[in-house]
């Protein structure tokens, strides 16, 4: 009976600190659209609020790759970019066929995420043979191929069916009625506008539901153990390949799953250095680092308040990216010094010893 | 018949032969030793045998299979476990997890049903946890099993990494220098601890140590390395007194 009462007590323990993320969550979209219906949104901020749902689930997803897995990976913004087109193909091409735009975006979301999750196999079996370093530079280069590629894919369809071009547009050989769909380095216009911050939030939980899930699994644990002790995990019969395959293609789907939020925030698409480079995929990773490696609420709070922050800090104008590299310095301090952790934990552990003593 | 028979091993690193034409038979429920100076070949015959090095020449039998060349996780599952000289725990998961991962080819659910939750996860994992506990209090750690395993004290930490190894229901258990960095009393405590492990779960045990106490109290067969080759086989008592193992750990 005691036995029993103790792995109850084990569970509670993870479910509760999920359920605290969850709350996280679902308690700053409440607030914000508390304040939405005051009307004390400015429409800048109103802007944002898409693309903070964006890159929290970045975040999140990278965190498994990073922090769970323990490989770090540069290259996170070109499954972002997969997820993206791909899912605009087939809004565009699709929205006659299903008029119903709520379902037509969550076929749109599964087909992003099915088309990052190839391309995260893809990439990921030869990649994860590396290690370190030089696996941090092959998923850099790796998402550099990514987005130039999407800037030589030219799409049309006409009368006759899709055609496909990696040369120009002309190349297509259309009919009159022909219509471009993919226009090379100018991408696609005309995505339905899909996301809207609801959506976002729900595809945040989502997110966070399939990677707390996983870790706390029987998977989760092969995972980390092979992150803490390669050998030690082969040695007691972990299949090593498998379990980093089957977290760098979950990290790389849901990533697939930002980028589908992303394509359908935006009237046109295009692939530049800025949104699906290797600039975007450090930006990403700042979040996990800051946030703390492994730590999953961290990479939400610290996604939220780095996107914030420049917008914030707009009114100060010239000293606006001086502040936010102090603010980086001291979130990095902060949660990195040796003393800093230190003494985070003597004061957790005092509170923690209290409570029980209650 | 033997649990396990290896015959004519050998590796060689570039010239160097680390270990060369090695044979030894395990009968099922030994408590067999491997000793021999620093250098003689033990950790590599331990690599060997677990498919981190594949041998150049020679076969391995466990319980009449032969395993010779596989990798290290199917030698595993064929029933093979191992800990670590140089301890290798998994450093940032709790206690209960380090042998819950140790259970991670017993017990199965798929990855989406630990995703969504489904009854079988509740189910297995309970089985899981029951089962880690159980191996736990018989090294002593079921109380610190919330705690991560590298806030353990050292002495524990080796207990944990048995476990760990025991966790996956092995046939042969090869403990490499458990008793390395331990007191006179944690090493008493820890002889108990493998004398009991063998006795309990039916166990063979194939352990490398350098501590004599340890082995002429709790081993029955020793096998004596000396550059890369067997210098002498036999029981404890007879090895332990032949001239030539005292020539090769003491000099003339």
């Amino acid at each position: 009976m005691e036995k029993s009462n103790k792995t109850n007590f084990h569970l509670s323990k993870t479910l509760k600190s999920n359920l605290i993320t969850y709350g996280i969550v679902i308690a700053a979209f409440l607030i914000v659209q508390l304040l939405i219906n005051a009307g004390q949104v400015s429409s800048l901020m109103k802007g944002l609020l898409v693309p903070l749902c964006i890159y929290t689930i970045l975040a999140v997803s990278l965190n498994l790759t990073v922090g769970i897995l323990g490989e770090l990976s540069l290259g996170h913004a070109a499954f972002m970019c997969v997820g993206a087109f791909s899912s605009s193909l087939f809004s565009i091409s699709m929205l006659e066929a299903i008029p119903n735009s709520g379902f037509r975006f969550f076929l749109a979301i599964l087909i992003g995420a099915a088309a990052a999750a190839v391309a995260g196999i893809i990439i990921g079996i030869p990649v994860l043979r590396l290690r370190g370093d030089y696996l941090a530079i092959v998923t850099l280069a790796f998402g550099e191929i990514i987005k130039n590629v999407v800037n030589v894919i030219f799409i049309g369809k006409d009368s006759n069916g899709l055609h496909f071009s990696m040369k120009n547009a002309m190349a297509l050989n259309m009919e009159k009625d022909g219509k471009m769909i993919l226009n090379g380095a100018q991408g696609i216009t005309g995505t339905p506008k899909d996301s809207t911050f609801f959506i976002g939030v729900l595809l945040i939980l989502v997110t966070l539901f399939i990677v707390l899930n996983l870790i706390h699994s029987r998977s989760g644990r092969a995972i980390m153990s092979v992150r803490d002790n390669r050998i030690a995990a082969e040695s007691i019969g972990i299949n090593i390949t498998k379990y980093k395959l089957m977290a760098f293609t979950i990290s790389a789907s849901l990533a697939g799953v930002a980028g589908v939020l992303y394509s359908h925030n935006l009237s046109s698409l295009t692939a530049t250095q800025k949104n699906f480079g290797y600039n975007q995929s450090i930006m990403i990773l700042v979040f996990v680092v800051l946030g703390g490696i492994g730590n999953i609420r961290g990479s939400i709070i610290a996604a939220i308040t780095l996107t914030l922050l420049p917008e914030l800090l707009r009114g100060l104008n010239t000293y606006r990216m001086l502040i936010y590299a102090l603010i980086l310095i001291f979130m990095m301090i902060f949660n990195w010094s040796p003393k800093l952790i230190d003494l985070r934990k003597r004061f957790f552990h005092k509170n923690k010893a209290e409570r029980e003593k209650v | 018949m033997a649990l396990l028979e290896i015959k004519n091993l050998g590796i060689s690193f570039g010239g160097l032969r680390a270990v060369d034409n090695f044979s030894i038979t395990i009968e099922k429920g030994q408590l067999y030793g491997l000793i021999g100076p620093n250098g003689a070949g033990k950790t590599t015959m331990f690599n060997l045998l677990t498919g981190v090095y594949k041998p150049s020449a020679g076969t391995i039998l466990l319980d009449g299979d032969n395993i010779t060349g596989k990798k290290t996780k199917d030698i595993n599952n064929a029933g093979i476990a191992r800990t670590f000289q140089n301890i290798r725990l998994f450093k940032e998961l709790t206690v209960l997890d380090n042998v819950k991962t140790g259970l991670h080819n017993r017990y199965s659910y798929s990855t989406l049903t630990g995703i969504l939750r489904l009854p079988k996860y509740y189910k297995v994992e309970k089985e899981m946890d029951e089962k880690a506990i159980e191996l736990l209090k018989v090294f002593d750690l079921d109380k610190e099993k919330d705690l991560l395993a590298s806030n353990l004290p050292y002495g524990k930490q080796r207990k944990l990494e048995i476990a760990r190894a025991l966790a996956t229901g092995p046939k042969l258990l090869l403990l490499d220098e458990p008793a390395a960095g331990m007191n006179p009393n944690e090493t008493t405590e820890l002889m108990d601890t493998i004398r009991f492990v063998r006795d309990n779960f039916e166990m063979t045990i194939l352990l490398i140590e350098h501590d004599m106490k340890l082995v002429s109290g709790i081993c029955e067969k020793l096998t004596v390395l000396n550059f890369g080759q067997v210098l002498i086989q036999g029981n404890t008592a007879d090895v332990l007194n032949d001239p030539e193992v005292i020539k090769a750990y003491l000099g003339e």
